[in-house]
């Protein structure tokens, strides 16, 4: 069987199911794979772990192993990040979102899928597969992590949203349908709001049919593998870097940091001066929740949708822009995003023009890859 | 005429070595002494504030206060040793249910700790909304089916923001169990971060024991020695609490050793803003000290495998100290370290084991007045290159924490300070006070009395909130000791919090000031 996975580099089998102690290594591959964002994925990996040692590992599939039968439907959080460390979701939220989808989609759900690999969203939905003995697919909606839930493939594939449903840690559950992904936003963020700033959704109804294609696939995989790599090599940051079939553009210690929050994200850019084989340059990374852009004498070497995440230059692990501190010892790495965010819609939709830089869009590494 | 009464004494308990100095009051050290920490604290104590006491003679009579600070909380936590049974009670069911109590503890120690917990309606919204209304039955059935509980935490969603249903649930517990039940709030020890904050607060509860038997054995030695003397605990931030406070409250002492070492250095070399390095014998251990206090850490901190958030300052521990192994062949730092056997092992006391004393001896440095007998060319090769190393890992260690101020002095203390050269690129000037090797008991004497407090509020009633919040946190530090006429603000953080109806901030107030002198009432003006 063919599948696309973002690593042309690896030859070994994929992986059909997790299990508790994959959870550590999927976690420290969301973290890279939050390209900045994300948020912490502590939390999350402890509950995850729990539920998967407590109902044993999750099946993992791929689209092509979905029947007609089966019904994904992405599961995430959505709200405030300093409210979500404080008023966390109660144990029954999860199988009303679930009671609620099927009975707004006529039938059974029996598969979950992150809506972002990047981050927190990224391990959650393992441990609330186990708990509620679903399926997990082997792919995501981002690839990496977005700050707007309308930077999503299936956006870009044109599926639209049938439905979302909305739970909150008290219990009320709204089933919303909206004309289109803006009105979902919109409506999405007054119920949370009105919800104590913190919610769990489902969103997306997908079938196999309507999912192929649409997801960005094999990326649950990816990031158990990318964090395997990481926690057990020598050299790790090497490592991540041929895991993901990306490079290091620069290794070097943080020399400057502008950051401040504004609307809620965290905005600004981090200057990073090369040490060892690099001393003498210099790189400055964009950030918008996300590392953004890398430019380096004023010619820009990466952007989104390409993916950029600072990590560590000794242990490997990604750093989020908030924990971005002057003086670190880091790499930059940068890989290439998922094919469909090079399509004129994908880069309408999270290219450097969507985050409001007048830059031309070139494809990191090259189309070849 | 009666002499003036301006001499402190400081105590500082760690694993290893208590330590005890006198300070005048213009803070010259006038009496320092090292001895064993014993398995009671008490021993330990008694022999240092006796034998500082023995150098005083009739000056005795001029001690009028005893400062101290202890790593022994920390170290209760890690070893597991004498800790309380704790039943902690969590509000906001159904909120937060997905995460029961102490979730990714150690099991032995949650075994050790937890004597119960309940999860039960009650709780807060970020905009003070309630979550569910309070269970009072709820709490009063968990309370009866307990045994064998020496303390209640109490841990309510949104607390911080709105605490008053927390301090509600304390008198329930004391009107079902008694006026003397040791009940703990989760808003008294930390900031918003639900398992974090129950977490530190259920740690708490637990060292109450622990607290309270270095609390007695302070007040016992002092009687003992006949001092007319306060006493006083030094916290995680730099300032003092008074001893009922710090039996309540004995978290906040557990980053103590390490704060009272940077301020004690800070204050030893006359810098208010400085970066410091105590070098040992397995580790370096560097911090910050801005204005006088220790810049604090804003991570989640681990304490014997437990997470926790109230704030500790922000040290980094490098492996290099003086015991610390150099490979012979490949001249690889660490991270292995021959500790306290450094004068059996290392090549400079006729050993066999290259360490970094070794390789500074090599290189100049006067090591216990030795010099290194002759090695193989190889050995001497493996230890320059060692000790370049060692030097690269100190430079980017200081370069971190000055944050690009190449021109805040760099305060070496502790054995091992011979590692660290006088040109260190990146930092400063290098000062080695005198005394530095007690500087964590000079921290601990020369502490301000101090308090904070947090609150989330609208963006529009920003200054309101301010005010209010520097209001609890002076009242905070007033209760610690500080003299109310000389207590002020010292810090103000505001975090901005988002998908909110309207835009919300929480607000971080810290105060702190000099203790009330003794014998005086303030006169309020």
């Amino acid at each position: 069987m063919v599948r696309a996975m973002p690593s042309p580099t690896t030859t070994a089998p994929a992986q059909d199911t997790v299990a508790a102690p994959d959870v550590a290594a999927l976690a420290a591959g969301t973290a890279i794979f939050g390209t900045g964002g994300g948020g912490a994925v502590y939390t999350s990996q402890i509950v995850a772990e729990e539920a998967l040692r407590a109902n044993g590992p999750v099946p993992l599939v791929s689209v092509d192993d979905l029947g007609p039968e089966d019904l994904v439907i992405l599961m995430s959080g959505i709200g405030a990040p300093t409210v979500g460390i404080e008023m966390l979701s109660s144990s029954g939220q999860i199988e009303l979102l679930v009671r609620e989808a099927e009975a707004a989609a006529g039938r059974p759900i029996t598969t979950l899928m992150a809506a972002e690999i990047g981050g927190s969203n990224g391990v959650g939905p393992v441990g609330w597969a186990s708990r509620l003995g679903l399926k997990l697919l082997d792919a995501d909606g981002m690839g990496r992590a977005f700050p707007d839930a309308a930077m999503v493939a299936m956006n870009v594939a044109g599926v639209p949203c049938e439905f979302s449903v909305l739970s909150d840690v008290v219990g009320n559950v709204s089933v919303i349908k909206t004309v289109d992904l803006h009105w979902l936003e919109r409506h999405a963020r007054a119920l949370t709001v009105a919800s104590g700033s913190i919610c769990l959704g489902v969103h997306y109804p997908m079938t196999a049919e309507t999912a192929r294609g649409a997801v960005v696939e094999g990326t649950v995989g990816a990031a158990i593998r990318v964090g395997h790599a990481l926690l057990s090599s020598s050299d790790p940051v090497a490592a991540v870097a041929d895991e993901l079939g990306g490079s290091i553009l620069l290794t070097g210690k943080i020399t400057d940091l502008d950051r401040r929050t504004v609307g809620g994200f965290s905005r600004g850019s981090v200057t990073i001066a090369g040490t060892g084989a690099d001393r003498g340059r210099l790189q400055r990374v964009e950030i918008q929740n996300e590392n953004l852009v890398v430019l380096e004498d004023g010619e820009v070497l990466v952007s989104v949708p390409d993916n950029v995440t600072i990590i560590d230059a000794e242990t490997g692990h990604a750093i989020t822009t908030e924990m971005l501190r002057y003086g670190q010892r880091v790499s930059v790495l940068a890989w290439a995003c998922d094919p469909i965010w090079r399509t004129p819609r994908g880069l309408e939709l999270a290219g450097p023009r969507a985050f409001g830089y007048d830059l031309p869009y070139t494809p990191f590494g090259g189309a070849d890859r | 005429m009666t002499a003036p009464r301006d001499l402190s004494i400081g105590v500082d308990v760690g694993g290893t070595n208590t330590d005890a100095v006198v300070i005048d009051a213009a803070g010259t050290v006038l009496a320092h002494t090292k001895q064993a920490t014993t398995e009671d604290v008490t021993g330990g104590i008694r022999a240092g504030i006796a034998n500082v006491l023995a150098v005083l003679e009739e000056d005795r009579s001029r001690v009028s206060r005893v400062m101290l600070g202890t790593t022994h909380a920390t170290n209760a936590i890690v070893a597991r040793r004498n800790l309380d049974r704790v039943a902690t009670i969590r509000l906001g069911a159904p909120a937060a249910t997905e995460y029961p109590p102490l979730l990714g503890w150690p099991r032995d120690l949650a075994d050790l700790v937890l004597a119960g917990s309940a999860m039960l309606g009650g709780g807060h919204m970020v905009d003070g909304t309630p979550i569910t209304p309070l269970d009072r039955d709820g709490i009063l059935r968990f309370l009866d089916g307990l045994q064998d509980v020496d303390a209640v935490a109490v841990t309510g969603i949104f607390s911080p923001s709105t605490p008053e249903q927390e301090l509600e649930v304390a008198d329930l517990v004391r009107e079902h169990l008694g006026p003397d039940a040791r009940v703990f709030l989760s808003h008294d020890i930390g900031p918003t971060g639900l398992l974090e904050r129950e977490n530190a607060t259920v740690l708490n509860a637990a060292l109450y024991s622990v607290a309270r038997s270095v609390t007695e054995a302070l007040v016992t030695v002092v009687a003992e020695e006949g001092l007319d003397a306060t006493t006083f605990f030094a916290q995680n931030d730099g300032t003092l609490m008074s001893l009922d406070y710090a039996a309540q409250y004995p978290v906040l002492t557990i980053g103590s050793g390490p704060a009272n070492s940077i301020r004690g250095a800070a204050y030893l070399s006359g810098a208010d803003n400085a970066i410091v390095i105590d070098v040992g014998g397995t580790t370096s251990d560097l911090g910050v000290v801005v204005n006088g206090f220790p810049r604090e850490s804003t991570l989640p901190r681990e304490i014997g495998g437990v997470r926790t958030n109230f704030r500790m300052p922000d040290v980094l521990s490098l492996g290099v100290g003086g015991g610390t192994t150099v490979d012979p062949g490949s001249g690889a730092v660490g991270p292995g370290s021959v500790g306290y056997r450094i004068s059996a092992e290392a090549l400079l006391f006729g050993g066999a084991t290259p360490t970094l004393t070794d390789a500074a001896a090599l290189a100049g440095a006067s090591v216990a007045g030795r010099t290194l007998p002759r090695q193989r060319p190889a050995t001497e090769t493996a230890l320059r290159a060692g000790l370049e190393r060692a030097h690269t890992l100190l430079e980017e260690a200081v370069e971190r924490l000055s944050l690009g101020r190449a021109d805040l002095p760099l305060v070496v203390v502790g054995g091992g300070g011979f590692l660290v050269p006088d040109d260190l690129p990146g930092a400063g000037p290098v000062v080695r006070p005198d005394h530095g090797d007690v500087a964590n008991a000079v921290g601990a004497a020369i502490s301000l009395a101090g308090g904070r407090a947090d609150q989330l509020a609208p963006l529009e009633d920003r200054e309101a909130t301010i005010a209010q919040v520097s209001e609890a946190a002076l009242a905070k530090a007033i209760q610690a000791g500080a003299d109310p006429l000389e207590v002020v603000v010292v810090d103000v953080l505001e975090t901005p919090v988002s998908y909110s109806d309207r835009p919300t901030v929480k607000v971080s107030v810290k105060a702190a000031g000099p203790l009330a002198r003794l014998g005086e009432r303030a006169e309020a003006r």
